[in-house]
């Protein structure tokens, strides 16, 4: 296939990007500095919800460097602009304007009220402290059940009422299964548990940054985001500023984690501060602001009844969630629990189903996507009422499951959900996973510790997971009432010396595109690996584009590349042709050469681009260009899926939970890079591990968080990791050519469940059959002295 | 974030440090190895007006054998002091406490007396430097002065320092042949200790002969576990006399509770902990 003997897809190559990457020599947004540049800074609320009162601003304009101090009567003084909602889940979604900055009242504490311009960020940053600005104090609502309550304080008194919205599928009605609450009325067995998905804090390792200039024929945005292209039309709308006097740039991107799929108030600030000014105009934030102000993740109560036979087949599930959305919605916030809709029925096939979810403001930060969004609170919940459900039928969990899942052979297969699942291979995976794990002899151990009444319990945790990715179908997106497609882009420019530049409409962010996109367009072409430049994240040679989120950007992005390639080959291959002096049909195409079959006359594809370039002698009429585009739709998700197995100790006198091993079998199809899959692995079950143990965003009762700092926001590093086991089972997926699935989301989705389940497996001898996530020594504790009760 | 301005000087003597630190009045603040200053300042929780740095006084600096003590120099970082030999030999549960301490990046910035001097209750150098009675060697315009760790804690992040006094060594009895070790209880690998147990005792045969304990975060300043102590002396060192001890170890504490232990928690731990200190020091 290619000009060397091995293909490159498939190698485990270092990453490109990396050297710039970590030693930071690069394009971070807060590394661009303009001529006559301003910094700005945003003087945010102390208050969760509170009347602005007044703001005096005259102090702060008199102090050293500032240049203007603005507020939103400044920058919105007709009140019209509103950040953008792009995911409206019902029609009648409720949908309050959130400023750019506070006008009125504030709703949410880091809510900014005022904006800085001055000569240096250290001077913007000391006028804030001389704006004085005065609060009548509001009635704070904060919990999601009170905020239901009849006579609850409101959020936004103009709505009524603190539910955004209401979305509901239901199999019966859908036809997809049949009706839950008979299958439940029948059961034989049936459960109910409530699991709480705490909040957390996406802790990106850039902060959010943005430049705005507004000299020159476009304005120009650079911006530390996930979605260049996205900021773009949203900016044109929001603004409005036509689209095609818009650049929108993403450089290096520092992660994202979801975090930074967002339309900032403070990008549009920027934008409107740069254009009254007529100056350049940076703001980056401070670690703080980013704790407290880029949208949260999860915070969901799961109200789950699964309902059984007294063999072990489950005949239905019923999910009801109250999502807390903050104080307003963020670009795709509410449809966050919609992507977990069809994932509650996982691997396995229930019969019948009914999802529920109710959208709640609250006067916290606004809660949106992150890693995962709506897969992992999915995932926790059937993954934990399995073991509940194996626990009440003395069945071994994993027995439990086989009994449950789609078997191998049942494939393509349409759940109860509706989707279909096309390919996977369940068994494969948990036997694999089983056998390095040692589960046998695990379960053994465990049960001469529950003997030996050991203070240290051993418990084993399982996940089979399965997740819909690679967004999206634009018709599925269409029908779920998504405000844009799921398609991806990919051009290839091949250049006169044979070099080839490829532009993504994908914005890496961390993930490696520039490695994974050169071994796939090598293969394609046939040229050499270090031949290929990977561009991405600039509006101004990619135009087109979806961004990077979901686990999209190889399986839709990679299949857009694969079909712009085709086309190159496509169009050199009659120029070949014409310089070998034969027919366009008895050429073939391999190694990067187009040989004349069955000769040893051949021209490599880079000579053919030389040869189009000078365009001295091509053939008549032909266009004198190899230059391809592509845009690629999927027909269907891809749903990696894989058995994780986590084993953990509990020091019963203490509530510590230690990991003591960690394996994990994963499906993710068609792999094109071994290490950044092993490294997306590795970080993805960090983060799920650390909901499962860690991290918990907290706010007091007057709604100011209090782990805004990373000494009470328990980020764990490395050396709170166990070694993990990782291996692969390799089950192509059939809706994309490369038959890759995605493995942004996987580790994350899959391991929460995994630590939990064995945290309570370690102690259910106890009569614990519940802890609240994190589950910290604390809690895990009191988890202990109350079953002993 | 970023500081409100400051002036930044760099003395070169102990007495220049002092005399700028007396100028500077009450707006003057000493940088060590700014490892717990710098993230005060970036949050504007102190607004000082003159920063005076002490990293370039060649005094505060090493470790030095003074006959019945060691004396550690306040800028001597923690990096230097889990590998000095002399710490290890005399004053174990000091190198044992430090390799707790943050990650090996703060270690080689942050110093022993600057954790001293900062006085965070869920520091873990404060409770060693208690039960070894250590002294706390503090310069001020009217000269040297000794104050025992007994004293010198006072609240949190608060210390009998006064603010232009300059914390200049700490000196250390020797606890030749101890047996020590800094039990520590925390979230991740480099948070602080939710309680930490720092633990000592000499051995005779197989009995107590003396025992030193004191707590971190069980107060707002470190406390000693006397009714420990007192219970072990003149005990066989087993696991059973341990453990009887050990239920005393939060007697007299009322500790505080926040998100990540309550009151009763942290007893519990102080509890637990003292027993696991003891028997690790003993091993
Ligand atoms: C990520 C992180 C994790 C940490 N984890 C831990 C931990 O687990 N356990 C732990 O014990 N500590 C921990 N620390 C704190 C660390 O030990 C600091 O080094 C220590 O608290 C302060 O030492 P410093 O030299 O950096 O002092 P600085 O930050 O420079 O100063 C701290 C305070 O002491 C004053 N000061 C310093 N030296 C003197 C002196 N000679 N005389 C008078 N006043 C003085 C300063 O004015 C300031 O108020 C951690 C710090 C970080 C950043």
């Amino acid at each position: 296939m290619t000009a060397t003997a091995e293909p490159e897809v498939g190698k485990a190559r270092l990453r490109k990007e990396d050297a710039r990457l970590i030693t930071g020599r690069t394009r971070w947004t807060d590394n661009i500095t303009l001529p006559g540049m301003l910094h700005l800074a945003v003087l945010r609320s102390p208050m969760a919800h509170a009347r602005i009162v007044s703001i005096d601003t005259s102090a702060a304009r008199d102090m050293p460097g500032v240049v203007a101090v603005l507020t939103a009567t400044d920058l919105d003084p007709d009140g019209e602009i509103g950040m953008p909602c792009a995911w409206p889940i019902t029609p009648d979604m409720r949908h309050p304007r959130r400023p750019v900055l506070a006008a009125t009242e504030v709703n949410f504490a880091g809510e900014g009220v005022a904006v800085v311009a001055a000569r240096s960020a250290a001077e913007a940053e000391d006028a804030l402290e001389h704006i004085e600005v005065e609060y009548e104090d509001l009635p704070v609502v904060l919990d999601m059940e009170a905020a239901l309550a009849e006579g609850a304080p409101l959020v936004h008194e103009d709505l009524g009422t603190n539910r955004s919205a209401l979305w509901v599928f239901d199999s019966g009605e859908a036809g997809t299964g049949g009706d839950v609450e008979q299958a439940i009325s029948d059961a034989e067995v049936k459960l109910t548990r409530r699991f709480r998905q705490q909040r957390l804090i996406p802790a990106f390792m850039e902060p959010r940054s943005t430049v705005v200039d507004p000299t020159g024929p476009q304005l120009t945005v650079w911006s530390s985001t996930q979605i260049p292209h996205i900021l773009r039309v949203m900016t044109a709308m929001t603004l409005g500023v036509p689209e095609h006097k818009l650049r929108v740039v993403a450089p290096d991107v520092g992660g994202g984690f979801g975090g930074k799929i967002a339309v900032l108030p403070e990008e549009m600030m920027a934008a409107l501060v740069a254009r009254k000014l007529g100056k350049p105009v940076k703001w980056t934030e401070s670690r703080s602001d980013a704790m407290l102000t880029a949208h949260h993740g999860r915070d969901q109560i799961q109200d789950i009844t699964i309902s059984a036979t007294r063999d072990g087949m489950v005949t239905g599930l019923k999910v009801d969630l109250l999502a807390d959305m903050g104080a307003y919605l963020g670009l795709v916030g509410p449809g966050v629990p919609l992507l977990g809709a069809f994932m509650f029925n996982a691997i396995y096939k229930i019969p019948a189903y009914r999802f529920a979810c109710t959208n709640v403001f609250t006067n916290k930060t606004l809660t949106d996507a992150y890693r995962g969004a709506g897969r992992p609170e999915a995932t926790f919940a059937i993954e934990r009422m399995m073991d509940e459900l194996a626990a009440e039928l003395g069945m071994d969990p994993l027995e439990l499951r086989e009994k449950n899942w789609i078997r191998h052979d049942e494939f393509p297969f349409t759940t109860v959900a509706g989707l279909t699942y096309d390919s996977g291979n369940y068994e494969a995976a948990t036997e694999r996973a089983k056998q390095l794990f040692d589960y046998d002899g695990l379960r053994r151990e465990q049960q001469a510790r529950r003997a030996s009444n050991d203070p240290v319990q051993l418990g084993i945790g399982i996940s089979t997971y399965t997740e819909m990715c690679g967004l999206a179908p634009s018709r599925v997106l269409g029908s779920l009432a998504y405000g844009a497609g799921g398609w991806e882009s990919a051009s290839i420019r091949m250049l006169p010396t044979g070099k080839v530049e490829v532009v993504t409409g994908s914005s890496a962010h961390g993930q490696g595109h520039e490695t994974a996109w050169s071994q796939i367009v090598a293969d394609q072409l046939g040229v050499p690996f270090e031949d290929i430049e990977v561009l991405h994240g600039d509006t101004q040679f990619s135009p087109k584009g979806m961004d990077t989120y979901g686990s999209r950007s190889l399986a839709v992005g990679g299949t857009a590349l694969v079909l712009a390639a085709r086309r190159v080959l496509d169009k050199a291959k009659p120029v070949a042709a014409h310089m070998l002096e034969c027919s366009v049909d008895d050429m073939e195409f391999t190694g990067g050469k187009f040989t004349v079959q069955g000769t040893d006359q051949s021209v490599g594809i880079q000579d053919v681009a030389l040869a189009v370039f000078a365009a001295h002698d091509l053939p008549d009429g032909y266009e004198a260009s190899l230059d391809s585009d592509a845009t690629f739709d999927p027909e269907n998700f891809s749903y990696p899926h894989g058995t994780h197995l986590c084993a953990t100790e509990v020091d019963t006198e203490t509530g510590r939970v230690s990991i003591r091993s960690y394996v994990c079998v994963d499906d993710v199809g068609k792999v094109v890079n071994p290490l950044i899959v092993e490294g997306q692995i590795h970080g993805g079950l960090a983060q799920g591990i650390a909901q499962a143990l860690y991290e918990e965003a907290v706010h007091d009762e007057s709604g100011t968080l209090t782990t805004g700092t990373f000494a009470d926001y328990y980020l764990p590093s490395a050396a709170d990791m166990p070694t993990f086991v990782t291996d692969r089972t390799e089950t192509p997926s059939t809706t994309n050519p490369l038959g890759v699935k995605g493995v942004g989301e996987a580790g994350t989705i899959a391991s929460t469940p995994a630590v939990v389940n064995s945290v309570i497996d370690a102690v259910r001898h106890m009569g614990v059959d519940d802890i609240e996530m994190p589950c910290s020594p604390m809690r895990v504790w009191q988890a202990i002295q109350g079953g002993a009760r | 974030m970023i500081p409100t301005q400051f002036d930044y000087v760099a003395p070169a003597t102990v007495d220049d440090a002092v005399r700028e630190l007396a100028d500077a009045g009450d707006d003057g603040k000493v940088i060590a190895g700014g490892q717990s200053l710098l993230p005060v300042l970036r949050m504007r929780l102190a607004a000082p007006a003159k920063v005076i740095d002490i990293g370039r006084i060649p005094e505060l600096r090493g470790i030095r054998d003074d006959g019945d003590a060691i004396v550690i120099g306040a800028m001597t970082t923690h990096y230097e002091v889990q590998r000095d030999p002399l710490v290890r030999e005399h004053a174990l549960l000091i190198a044992t406490a430090t390799d707790t301490v943050a990650d090996p990046q703060v270690r080689h910035r942050g110093t022993f007396g600057g954790s001293i001097a900062h006085a965070d209750p869920a520091g873990d150098l404060l409770a060693p430097a208690l039960a070894m009675d250590a002294v706390m060697v503090v310069a001020g315009m009217d000269g040297r002065r000794s104050v025992p760790a007994s004293e010198f804690f006072v609240d949190y992040f608060t210390t009998s320092m006064n603010p232009a006094e300059l914390l200049v060594e700490v000196r250390v009895p020797k606890y030749t042949g101890w047996h020590a070790h800094y039990e520590k209880f925390h979230r991740v690998a480099q948070s602080w200790s939710m309680v930490g147990v720092a633990a000592m005792v000499r051995t005779d045969g197989g009995t107590i002969a003396e025992a030193r304990i004191g707590l971190t975060n069980m107060a707002a300043v470190p406390v000693r576990a006397r009714a420990v102590e007192q219970a072990l002396v003149g005990q066989a060192a087993t696991a059973e006399n341990i453990k009887a001890a050990a239920e005393h170890a939060a007697n007299g504490t009322s500790p505080a509770s926040d998100g990540n232990a309550d009151g009763e928690y942290r007893s519990h731990l102080a509890r637990v902990l003292t027993g696991r200190a003891l028997s690790a020091a003993i091993g």
